[in-house]
Parts: structure tokens; C-alpha cells; sequence
């Protein structure tokens, strides 16, 4: 049975409906607009003068092999991101998931990273790793270990992967434990009745039942790699050293804020929404058609 | 509450607005943090206790880069200061802004103040000077970078206790230093602006065409020349050997060197304050080094740090109030106090004596390196300073090519090559959007 509640004031419903769409048009219409149109002129720092140039911004970008390189950073960092948060929160939240007493406990630990803020992430994380005076580095350097990401490229990004995973790990617990606690118990009894084992029983019941749930957190993590990890780095790496950890979205905010280069910086993140439109749309239709909502 | 007496209190509450009315604020944005900021209150304080017109009314907006931004924004917004601090990279953006800043000259004739440019350290007004010679934003906190040794460091190693004076020396004390175990041998602050920007005008050799940017905005980088390459090429090579640990972009190098880590490092000559404070190492600071086969090296080093601009857009009479301020910073003994108590270098040569005469330099040797460095011979068309468009970028270019080459992933001429295409990007778009 649909519900169904029919207005009969013809003003109403857009009344209602008109501080929602007011907040969407100012914070995100208006400044994607405004991105738009930027991004198709050559303006110097404070505004006075400001010229169209067409696509010029983007064909400099395409043009710049830094740039092209900047996205396959960006792919290499978000994979590694997507990939290992969604490994180990699956991990732990099978793990929790078959813990009897303390659960509780065990579950709030688990969560309790969601509440800092990815800047404060990542400077515990460069504070630990720090060249000269970080502990891990203390213990690295014991074992042999030449450990400095301020110039070995590779270690600058597995330092920000590191935090931005330990970041992301508490909500795809969330959303893996609340899946797994959703798949019935008749299921997986049946299948150890039968005598599969464990991890038998795991990759041919739970993880099948649960793939909804994994795709929704890939697209979910991937767009937080894009975008939400930028405290993470510009805390710790700042894109460097040469470039090594240069994001997408941290390149669009050097170039605009630090750089005032507002044409390339904007031309920059229309590229970037289109990537965002896109993945949404891929998000939207698979959540639509394999997600079971009752 | 009678009638009357409410009448009075009016009174005297309308007497007291008017007052402060009558006062002209003046809004100046810094961005000197911690014990700097105290220094910078301290500044307007005695200004505002000097006289009766003007109050100045000082503002710490974040670090550098994030100032000029909120400055830039406020400009946009119809908002900017009278006067905001801007460090030296942002000198061309500051400048190529003709509508949004008042040259400190014009400030100063408008206003009829005594202003001489030649009272002013030539190296240290030169940075901030256009060709025609006029004065385009007020030099205030400038440093320049020196070398500094542990001298520990050099007696545990069995060494005396001396600093290399060319970079010859350097590597063999270098790796005497390795051969004994010294860890952390060389370190370094500020990459670009050490071992390229200082570097060039030490070795008096240009960082870019038409004189350094000064000559106009069509300049292009040159940092590709055969002696930038042999520096960096040596720099990759101490790295290569554990010879010189590499510790980031800005300051982060000072840190390694105060705490003793480091037996060698180059940086600001404000990182005095820090070694001092630590207390740790038994340090020198020196002259940098140079290659002593480079005709005319050394030359004389440049300076970085900020100046103030004043922001277009106000009322002529706080222009007034705006160079009555510059007027009272340029006095001898506001600098000796600002140099003896920063670690800044003395603006004016009236300044840089009285400090002489205190004796203050036999007891602190290190604030006359500085100056003697700066001022080492008269700055010369690739001394005097530097002016590239975006610069902010530009720098950030040159330490990424710099980086690769310390990571030992790619050779310095490839390295150097690609700065100078990169950079030239970068200029090229500068002088599209500045035309």
C-alpha cells in the first residue's frame, strides 16, 4: 500500500518546500554557477580585470602533463582508499559482529574515529610518522627503515592513505555491521548444516548478501577520497614532495585559494563536478535498483 | 534618575563619541603570530600614544598566504585595510594590482611626510622599489638566509670548529662530518629561496630575464643555467649520500638544526630566535657558502620576509594617518627596537648605526651577518631582488623539481629544464591576466 497525502492549497507545498530549495540555490547552485563561469575567463587576483577566454583554462589544463598526472594520483590514492577501508571494516565488523560479551564496547571503539575531524586525522598521523621525531619512525628506523615522506614520494602517500583509511574505517563498520546483522540466521545455519566452514560460509552466503551494501560504501568512499580527505592532506603532505600526493581537489584549492588563480582553479572544479555528476548517477541507479529499503 | 542629570549623561556620552570620532582608525593586517604579534601591538601602541589623530588598529589574519587572501576577498567586497602586511613571492601579484594599492611614495608625497628612498638599506628597499625608483610598498620585517654550524657537532667529528666558506669546503667538511657518524649532516629551510633565489644573487648570476621580473612582467625563467644545474646537481648528490637530509618546503629544516640533529644548515636569519630559545646546540651562524671559481661571488644576498602595502579605496585623510604611521616606523630608534627585538634587519642605514654604536653587535654577532651579508656589494640587476608574477606557484614549482631531484628521481638539468618551462606557464598566464 502506497501512502499518500494530497495538499489542496496550491502555495503550500512550495512554502514548505521553499527554505530547502532556498539553502540548495545559495550554497550550491549559485557557487557551481558562479564555478561555471569563472572557469571560462583569465582574471587577475583582486577582480579588476577580467577577460573571456572560452575554453583556454581547460585546453592549459589538458596541456599541463601535471595535471594529467594529478588524476592518476588521485585514481591510484582512491582505490587504495576505497579498497583497504572497505577490506578491514568488513574485517571488523564480521569480527564484532560474532562477539558475544562486550559488544558494545567493542562497537563504540570501533566508531568512535568518525568523530574527528580529518585534519586533526592527519596530523596525528603525520605526528606519528614524522621524519625526525615520529615514534613509528623511532621503530622504522630500528629495523631499517629509511622512513621520510617529506621526500619519498610512495611513503608521503601511503602516509595519507593510512589516515584518510583509519578515518573512513568507523563508517563502513557501521553500514557493514548494520548489514550483516540484517542477513537471517536461518541462512547461514542451513549452509554450516550442510558443512561448509567458516570462510565457506562467509564468501558464498554473507558476502553475496551483503554486496549491496559493499557497492553503495565503494561508491561512498571513493567520493570521499575525491573530496572529504583534502584535511588529511593539506595537514600533513600539502600535494608534495613533487607532487606525489597531489589530489584532485587539493590542486583546485592551492590553485584558487593559495595561488589566485581563479580561472584555472574553477575550471579545475567544473572538471571535478563532472566526475562527481557522474559517479552520483552510477551511486543513484545502482542504489535504486539493489537496495531493499523495506 | 532626575530630568537634568540624564541630560548631562547624554551629554557627556555624545562628548566622549565625538571624541573617538574625531580619531581616525587605521586598520593594518599582519601577520606576525605569537611574540612577533606582541612586537607588531607594541608598534601601533607607541604610535597611538605618540599623538592624538589616528589610532591604528592592528589585526592578525593567519599566515601569510592566508591574509593576502582574506585581503584580496575584502578588496573584492569593498572592505581592504589601510595597510596589509604581504610577504615578498606576493610582491608582483601586489603590485600588477594598480587599482587595489597606493604606491608608498605617493602615499608619502600626497601627505607631504619627509620621505628620503635613500635612507633606506639599498638591498632592502631595492626588493620593494620599481625602476623609476619609487617606493611601492614599505619594507618591514626582512631577513635574509645564512648557514649556520653546530659547533658540537664539528668538535666531536674532530674538526675545527670553523665554517666552510665555498661550497668545496662544504663537502669535504660534509663528509668528514658522515665519517665520524654524524647522523643528520645538512639540512635546510625554504628550498627555493635559499638555494635558488639567494643563491643566484650571491653568485650574481639572474633568477629570470629583465632583470629578475623587475623590467616587466614578459620575463622568463633562467634557473636552467649551467651553475643552477651544478648546485642542484651537487644538492642530489650530497642526498644520494646521506650528506644533506631534505625536510620540506618552509621552515621545517629549523627544527632539525636547533635540536641539535643537524651539524649544517642553511635558512632564515630569524631562525636566531628559535636556536636560542632551544638552547640546545653551541652554534655560529656565516656567510653562505659559494663557488669560489664564479666570478664575482659573492655578490650580496637578498632578503625575504614582508612589506606593507597600502590598500586603495579610503578617504585622502586616513591617507594622511596611513603615512604619519609609515613616517613614525621609518624612525631610527622604532627600527633599533624592532631589530634588536625581532632579529629583522634595520630598514634604514640611520637605524643599522645607532644600533652599531650600542654595541649591541659585539655582543650579538649573528644580527650583523645579516646585515653584512645583504649588504656584502652594491646589488647589482640580478641582486637586487625578484619580482615573477604568481610566484606563490612559481616557487612551489622550482621545490617540486628540486624534490624530484633530491629523491634521486630525476636528474637536475631534466629537473631544471622542466622548473623553467613550468614556471614559464605560470608568467605567461600572469602577464595574460595583467595586461
Amino acid at each position: 500500500m502506497e501512502k499518500r497525502v494530497v495538499f489542496r492549497s496550491a502555495w503550500l507545498p512550495y512554502a514548505l518546500l521553499a527554505p530547502q530549495i532556498a539553502v540548495t540555490i545559495v550554497f550550491f547552485f549559485w557557487p557551481a554557477a558562479q564555478a561555471v563561469w569563472f572557469s571560462f575567463q583569465l582574471q587577475d587576483a583582486f577582480g579588476l580585470r577580467t577577460e573571456f577566454v572560452g575554453l583556454e583554462n581547460f585546453k592549459a589544463l589538458f596541456a599541463d602533463p601535471h595535471y594529467l598526472a594529478s588524476f592518476r594520483t588521485t585514481a591510484v590514492f582512491s582505490a587504495l582508499v576505497a579498497f583497504w577501508g572497505i577490506a578491514i571494516s568488513l574485517l571488523f565488523a564480521t569480527m564484532a559482529d560474532r562477539v558475544l560479551r562486550g559488544a558494545l564496547a567493542y562497537k563504540t571503539l570501533l566508531i568512535w574515529p568518525y568523530a574527528v575531524a580529518p585534519a586533526v586525522a592527519g596530523v596525528l598521523w603525520a605526528f606519528l610518522f614524522a621524519p625526525s621525531i615520529g615514534i613509528v619512525t623511532y621503530v622504522l628506523k630500528r629495523w631499517g627503515i629509511d622512513w621520510n615522506w617529506i621526500i619519498q614520494g610512495d611513503q608521503a602517500m601511503l602516509l595519507i592513505v593510512v589516515a584518510s583509511v583509519w578515518k573512513q574505517i568507523s563508517y563502513n563498520f557501521l553500514f557493514f555491521l548494520a548489514g550483516l546483522q540484517s542477513i537471517p540466521k536461518s541462512l547461514i545455519e542451513a549452509a554450516a548444516i550442510d558443512g561448509a566452514g567458516p570462510m565457506r560460509r562467509f564468501w558464498t552466503v554473507v558476502f553475496p548478501l551483503l554486496s549491496p551494501t559493499t557497492f553503495f560504501l565503494l561508491v561512498v568512499n571513493i567520493v570521499y577520497a575525491f573530496f572529504d580527505t583534502f584535511g588529511v592532506i593539506d595537514a600533513t603532505t600539502q600535494g608534495g614532495p613533487a607532487q606525489a600526493t597531489q589530489i584532485l581537489v587539493y590542486k583546485v584549492y592551492y590553485d584558487g585559494v593559495k595561488a589566485a588563480d581563479l580561472g584555472g582553479s574553477s575550471a579545475q572544479s567544473v572538471i571535478l563536478m563532472a566526475i562527481v555528476i557522474a559517479l552520483t548517477a552510477v551511486q543513484f541507479r545502482f542504489v535504486e535498483k539493489r537496495v531493499q529499503y523495506s | 534618575m532626575n530630568a537634568k542629570t540624564l541630560a548631562a549623561t547624554f551629554a557627556a556620552a555624545m562628548l566622549c563619541a565625538s571624541q573617538a570620532q574625531a580619531q581616525t582608525e587605521i586598520q593594518w593586517w599582519h601577520s606576525m603570530g605569537g611574540a612577533l604579534g606582541d612586537r607588531v601591538s607594541d608598534l601601533a601602541g607607541k604610535f597611538n600614544a605618540s599623538q592624538q589623530d589616528y589610532k591604528v588598529i592592528t589585526t592578525y589574519k593567519g599566515q601569510y598566504p592566508v591574509s593576502m587572501t582574506a585581503a584580496i576577498a575584502a578588496f573584492r567586497a569593498g572592505n581592504a585595510p589601510h595597510i596589509l602586511q604581504v610577504f615578498e613571492v606576493g610582491t608582483a601579484t601586489m603590485m600588477a594590482a594598480k587599482g587595489a594599492i597606493v604606491p608608498v611614495a605617493k602615499v608619502m608625497t600626497d601627505a607631504r611626510e619627509p620621505f628620503d628612498p635613500k635612507a633606506y638599506l639599498p638591498t632592502v628597499a631595492g626588493y620593494y622599489t620599481d625602476l623609476k625608483g619609487n617606493m611601492l610598498s614599505f619594507p618591514f620585517n626582512s631577513s635574509t638566509a645564512l648557514f649556520y654550524i653546530n659547533k658540537g657537532a664539528f668538535k666531536k667529528a674532530g674538526l675545527e670548529p670553523k665554517a666552510p666558506q665555498t661550497w668545496k669546503q662544504f663537502v669535504a667538511t660534509a663528509e668528514k662530518l658522515k665519517a665520524a657518524g654524524q647522523q643528520c649532516v645538512y639540512t635546510t629551510s625554504w628550498p627555493s629561496w635559499v638555494h635558488i633565489e639567494n643563491f643566484s644573487a650571491w653568485h650574481n648570476v639572474p633568477i629570470g630575464t629583465k632583470q629578475n621580473g623587475m623590467g616587466g612582467f614578459d620575463t622568463q625563467f633562467t634557473v636552467n643555467s649551467p651553475l643552477h644545474v651544478r648546485h642542484v646537481a651537487m644538492l642530489g648528490d650530497l642526498a644520494k649520500k646521506g650528506l644533506f637530509t631534505y625536510a620540506g618546503r618552509t621552515n621545517q629544516g629549523d627544527a632539525k638544526f636547533s635540536s641539535g640533529e643537524c651539524a649544517m644548515f642553511t635558512g632564515s636569519a630569524s631562525a636566531q630566535g628559535g636556536i636560542k630559545k632551544a638552547g640546545k646546540v653551541d652554534w655560529s651562524v656565516h656567510f653562505l657558502p659559494y663557488y669560489d671559481d664564479v666570478k664575482g661571488a659573492p655578490q650580496n644576498s637578498i632578503i625575504g620576509g614582508a612589506s606593507l602595502w597600502v590598500m586603495a579605496g579610503r578617504k585622502p585623510l586616513e591617507y594622511k594617518g596611513v603615512a604619519k604611521f609609515l613616517a613614525f616606523l621609518s624612525r631610527p630608534e622604532i627600527q633599533m627596537d624592532w631589530h634588536t627585538g625581532t632579529g629583522y634587519v634595520p630598514i634604514t642605514m640611520a637605524a643599522y648605526e645607532m644600533t652599531r654604536k650600542t654595541g649591541y653587535y659585539d655582543k650579538e654577532p649573528g644580527a650583523e651577518t645579516t646585515i653584512k651579508q645583504l649588504t656584502h656589494k652594491a646589488p647589482t640587476a640580478n641582486s637586487k631582488g625578484l619580482r615573477f608574477g604568481n610566484f606563490v606557484q612559481g616557487r612551489e614549482v622550482i621545490e617540486e623539481e628540486m624534490e624530484a631531484v633530491f629523491a634521486g628521481s630525476k636528474d637536475a638539468k631534466t629537473a631544471m629544464n622542466d622548473a623553467v618551462k613550468r614556471g614559464n606557464d605560470i608568467l605567461r598566464k600572469f602577464e595574460a591576466a595583467n595586461k
